[in-house]
């Protein structure tokens, strides 16, 4: 563990949720335009956390307090553990740990809306799962180590060497994201038939710590799309923010010009995604190894 | 020292079989379990001291062994004889040569073909391991059982009660496992197999109901048909390889001898009957309905370990041939498939029955890849599945027994509702898929070892596997968690019953916090004396990493319940388009009476249900078997 590494993770702990919100304040604006809208301030994120942390306390279960606050720690673990350059493996694990925090809490009110939600982001979780499993194995194959400190010390880029699972996770991060088309567990737009699904009985603090964990998984999340470009030429960070920008912007575009859909309909999209462009993908990279 | 132990540890148990069978008084069988149950514990205790006081050399004794080969084959007859009497009985002709044939075999091969003297019994790091826990997690279950069978005729007033003949055959069955284990000669290798078969078949036909005879008999003719192989492999390498030693067989199958390969392969398909693989997986879910304490001990912690035991021993021979490919890719399918029904099942008993059977699936298949990596992950998989299924089972058994109900989705709140027994579930089942807690671990060792092997589809199976392992787990959990207002439920759980379950709850966070300890001082230098070669599987720093990631996720839910614990909040209640009646569960209909809410888990039973999959699944496995046991044994005769 090198001091360099260390200077990333505490980066990552103290800025990430001020890029993170700036992102959502980015994602708001542009999607307001693709809709003829003038929409919010840029800053309008962090102005709607401050209020939320400001309200008057009231929840339904106390539980859920418990549940959110562990589901936020797991994810700026996962974060942690990546910025410091460990295993890609182990953070993926533990990301999947947090994710399943939030669903408890979201389990825990008892609540009809809530708890239906719950039962389809945990559905949404397996859809993205594989996807996710084999962005680490495909890094480990082009790279030969699972370690985030070597992968980004490469000669060339790994996105050269994995464009299918490249594209697998990135249509995997539309859900991991619940961009429509998927998002049946809870939506930034009006969700009409499940009110406002896993978030429901969120409210007051318990929201805020919602976002500002949203903030954090976005900003690990683009993290690992910039380690499919960054090698060891400076430039390539250059060109992983780029790409980065892209990437989210074709997730605003997609979450603007597409219609929710049914979670059965997006399991089978999202594994057959992962199985033709990463299963090939990882097919070819470990028959030519 | 050991060598009395190993003897005394063989003979013992069946010296308090007897004792209970024939002592009818409950109080004082009772402290004859306990106190059998202890002097096991303290005698396993310490043949591990011992053992590594001697600085973990393996020992090897018992060559000179003509009167106990004699007793070895009269009981061999014997259960031949009694096994064949209960199938006339039961009008189940054919099984009973399945029993015949093979003893017949053994009988004329160890009468009649002069074999090298060679040890019977070897002691090493695995051995010890496994006697851990036969020794450990098997004596509290016999404990748990003591308490629980009393509740179990409490309830089941139409089963006969013959608990003195369901302890004997517990402690039986331990002294059998223990005798597994132990040798290393395969014709008592073979005895010892028997026995737990039969052992289990008695047991899954406790009840004498029709549906426990079926599945007793299924379970018995696909244990006995994994006996004939292994029957018709000893009796092979025996005459072709002139030894009945089983380190020595793998000695020849790494060499590539051909003959030794075929024992081999043989061996190998043995285990994957006994480790219920597809496509023997059907004995394994008929035996849930046996009484609880069976499932947990022979069906989840320690018989069923015995196939997986058997091919970690084989795996050396397995690396990199197509016997290794066949169990690689049969346990891979079986990881994946058996994840998928588990989906599908809302009987608690039942989804623990498919996460068994998917575990040991992935188990086999690190056998099967056969390199240090796997073995190192494989033998974790072992040591944590062994305990937190034994905890799970035998808390699903006290659960029963407090709600009269094992459905899940009557677990709804069990955690407030009763919530000593649900902490207990919570423990076991997050051992099984929360980061960083050993399973997990253990499936990404895995995942690396597939990579390096090349094994396209394994990285698959196991990709695909673990999402849906997630998913079964999360919503039990969830289930647990889902906080209503109804009144607790009365825990008739007896004291006997949580010893084993705080025992079992205690050495599982203890492994979750001494993992990495536990991997340098123990694991590795027994994959080390498997292969004869240094391994290097998890580096220093990973190690760090993990006990401080183990570390922070112990902490972080106790700094959120410090921070919610004097957090001043007001209570509303769950949103219910403002219909809801005030107690958060019932609304009011569109006829304006009051409606119940009922929030029901996903189960996709239409889609991914066992009737819908265990069909194709098997017969997936079965064409892949056969096709390669042809290919294996053809290509050892040429």
């Amino acid at each position: 563990m090198s001091m360099n590494s260390i200077l990333w993770a505490l980066a990552y702990l103290i800025l990430a949720p001020f890029i993170g919100g700036l992102m959502e304040g980015f994602d708001r604006k542009i999607s307001a335009r693709m809709q003829r809208r003038v929409g919010p301030p840029l800053l309008q994120p962090f102005y709607d956390v401050k209020k939320l942390l400001n309200k008057e306390i009231i929840i339904v279960s106390r539980g859920q307090s418990l549940m959110m606050i562990t589901y936020m720690l797991m994810m700026i673990l996962t974060g942690v553990v990546f910025f410091l350059g460990m295993d890609l493996l182990m953070c993926f694990f533990v990301l999947s740990t947090a994710a399943a925090f939030l669903y408890f809490a979201a389990m825990i009110t008892n609540s009809p809306y809530s708890t239906m939600g719950a039962s389809r982001e945990l559905v949404q979780m397996m859809a993205y799962e594989p996807a996710v499993l084999l962005c680490a194995v495909g890094l480990y194959l082009a790279t030969g180590s699972f370690y985030v400190r070597d992968m980004i010390a490469g000669a060339w880029s790994p996105i050269l060497k994995l464009p299918g699972i490249f594209i697998a996770f990135v249509f995997c991060l539309t859900i991991k994201l619940r961009k429509s088309p998927f998002d049946t567990s809870t939506s930034r737009h009006p969700h009409q038939e499940l009110v406002k699904g896993l978030t429901t009985e969120m409210g007051a603090r318990n929201l805020a710590f919602y976002t500002i964990t949203e903030w954090y998984e976005i900003v690990f999340l683009m993290a690992v799309v910039a380690l499919f470009i960054i090698n060891s030429n400076p430039l390539s960070y250059v060109a992983a923010v780029i790409v980065v920008a892209l990437v989210y912007f074709l997730e605003i575009l997609i979450d603007n010009s597409s219609a929710r859909i049914k979670w059965e309909k997006m399991i089978i999209m999202a594994w057959t995604c992962t199985l033709v462009f990463a299963g090939v993908n990882m097919i070819i990279l470990m028959l030519i190894k | 020292m050991i060598d009395w132990m190993v003897p005394f540890l063989i003979g013992f148990p069946l010296l308090i079989a007897l004792l209970v069978f024939f002592v009818g008084n409950h109080k004082l069988r009772a402290m004859i379990i306990y106190t059998g149950a202890a002097v096991i514990m303290a005698v396993t205790a310490a043949l591990t001291v011992t053992f590594f006081m001697n600085g973990a050399q393996t020992v090897k004794f018992a060559v000179e062994t003509e009167v106990i080969d004699h007793v070895i084959l009269c009981t061999e007859l014997f259960l031949m004889i009694f096994v064949s009497y209960l199938c006339f009985k039961y009008r189940k002709y054919w099984i009973a040569l399945l029993s015949i044939v093979p003893t017949l075999l053994i009988a004329w091969f160890d009468l009649t073909v002069p074999k090298e003297a060679l040890t019977h019994i070897y002691v090493d790091r695995l051995a010890v391991l496994m006697c851990l826990i036969i020794g450990f997690v098997g004596s509290m279950i016999a404990v748990y059982a003591a308490g629980y069978m009393h509740g179990y005729h409490v309830h089941h007033t139409e089963v006969q009660d013959r608990r003195n003949v369901f302890y004997a055959l517990l402690f039986i069955f331990l002294s059998a496992m223990f005798g597994f284990v132990l040798s290393s000669d395969l014709m008592w290798i073979d005895l010892f197999w028997e026995i737990t078969s039969v052992c289990s078949f008695l047991l899954i036909g406790y009840t004498r109901t029709e549906e426990a005879i079926t599945n007793s008999f299924r379970a018995l003719w696909m244990n006995l048909l994994g006996g004939t192989a292994l029957a018709v492999g000893i009796v092979f390498g025996g005459v072709f390889c002139g030894t009945t030693n089983l380190q020595r067989m793998v000695y020849y199958g790494r060499a590539g001898i051909g003959a030794a390969t075929i024992t081999i392969a043989l061996i190998a398909f043995a285990a994957l009957t006994k480790s219920a693989q597809l496509p023997f997986s059907g004995w394994l879910l008929g035996a849930m309905v046996a009484p609880t304490p069976s499932s947990a001990l022979l069906h989840s912690a320690t018989m069923v370990k015995a196939g997986v035991y058997i091919l970690f021993r084989l795996s050396p021979a397995l690396h990199g041939n197509m016997t290794g490919d066949m169990i690689t890719f049969v346990g891979g399918f079986t990881f994946l498939a058996a994840s998928f029904m588990a989906i599908a099942n809302c009987d608690g008993k039942k989804v623990l029955a498919f996460s068994t059977i998917s575990n040991l699936g992935l188990m086999v298949a690190c056998a099967g890849m056969g390199t240090s990596g796997t073995i190192w992950a494989g033998v974790f998989l072992m040591i944590f599945h062994a305990v937190s299924k034994s905890l799970l089972f035998q808390d699903i058994g006290a659960v029963e027994n407090s709600i009269h109900s094992r459905n899940i989705e009557d677990m709804h709140g069990l955690l407030f509702r009763l919530p000593r027994l649900a902490t207990f579930m919570f423990i076991g089942i997050a051992c099984m898929f929360l980061a960083p807690f050993g399973m997990l671990i253990s499936k990404g060792s895995t995942l690396k070892a597939s990579i390096d092997e090349g094994n396209i589809l394994m990285t698959l199976f196991i990709c695909f596997g673990s999402a849906a392992t997630a998913f079964y787990w999360s919503k039990w959990m969830g289930k647990l968690l889902q906080k209503n207002n109804d009144g607790r439920y009365v825990d008739v759980t007896r004291r006997n019953e949580l010893v084993s379950l705080y025992f079992h709850a205690t050495v599982m966070v203890g492994l979750c916090l001494f993992y990495p300890a536990m991997s340098t001082s123990f694991v590795h230098p027994l994959v080390q004396e498997l292969y004869g070669t240094v391994v290097d599987v998890l580096p220093l720093s990973t190690l760090v990493l993990m006990t401080v990631i183990i570390l922070a996720v112990f902490a972080i839910p106790l700094v959120a319940y410090g921070y919610t614990k004097n957090l001043e909040t007001e209570r509303k209640l769950s949103y219910m388009n403002g219909i809801n009646l005030g107690d958060n569960k019932h609304f009011v209909g569109s006829m304006g009476e009051a409606r119940q809410a009922n929030l029901v888990n996903f189960y996709f039973d239409k889609l991914i249900g066992p009737e819908r999959l265990m069909r194709p699944s098997c017969v997936i496995t079965v064409v892949v078997l056969v096709v390669m046991i042809c290919m294996i044994v053809g290509g050892a005769v040429v």
